[in-house]
């Protein structure tokens, strides 16, 4: 167990969501905002990831993203635990896409609430670098060569100086 | 005991499945030894990361019976 105290998040809202369809991540995050208490926060940073239409100099014209339903949720509510445990945080939602992707298409959406700022971007730049290393998805491109699995996520360059 | 094993990604193309239902003696047994009985006469391949019910553990890890194992490649989400 990384963490020592377990903080539950009032109102039992849906922190964390896998979607097979399309979604808007701004009006995702706007209804979510909206069911917090107003002035509870004072800050708010969000992440969206966006499929791009290259890949290491390759052109890629489609993507399928695979998981392992069940393990998928919890992994990310356990880096979202840890986040919570570690920073200010007061609440946070993570929504996630799988299925057949198209460039230009949100691929995540990670979003932090927070009283202050400093706690809201260490939070998501936490979380979405967690995720990235430990939930269990799966690219796969279709790219010049025919399809291909992706075999490794990028690094945050912040973490590659440490 | 009864093991169900599942193969994500890579993995399932590499086993040819994507889930197995294996009926195993020992009581004892580790993720090693299951892939080494029951599951596959070579290596693991490179880099495969293991979860026992939806945990992530390594090779050494006990399993139990009813347990959920699942191998599969370096995870690329977000």
């Amino acid at each position: 167990m990384r963490w020592l105290f377990f903080r539950r998040l009032p109102g039992g809202n849906m922190n964390v969501v896998i979607k097979s369809q399309p979604f808007d991540p701004y009006a995702a995050l706007g209804r979510y905002q909206s069911s917090l208490r107003a002035g509870s926060y004072g800050a708010m940073v969000s992440f969206v990831g966006v499929m791009r239409d290259f890949n290491e100099d390759e052109s890629v014209s489609a993507m399928t993203l695979e998981h392992y339903p069940g393990m998928t949720e919890k992994e990310i509510e356990r880096v979202c635990q840890e986040a919570l445990n570690r920073y200010q945080i007061d609440d946070f939602l993570v929504v996630h896409r799988v299925g057949d992707i198209t460039p230009n298409e949100p691929i995540v959406l990670v979003a932090v609430w927070s009283a202050h700022r400093r706690a809201a971007f260490d939070g998501c730049r936490e979380i979405i670098n967690e995720l990235k290393q430990r939930a269990p998805f799966w690219k796969r491109e279709q790219c010049e060569r025919g399809l291909c699995w992706v075999s490794d996520n990028t690094q945050d360059p912040i973490l590659k100086k440490v | 005991m009864q093991i169900s094993v599942k193969y994500f990604a890579s993995m399932r193309e590499h086993m040819g499945c994507a889930e197995q239902k294996i009926e195993v003696s020992e009581s004892l047994l580790t993720v090693e030894g299951l892939w080494h009985g029951y599951l596959s006469e070579g290596a693991l391949p490179a880099n495969t990361l293991v979860a026992v019910n939806m945990e992530y553990c390594d090779l050494s890890a006990v399993i139990k019976s009813g347990d959920e194992v699942a191998f599969f490649p370096p995870v690329t989400g977000g």
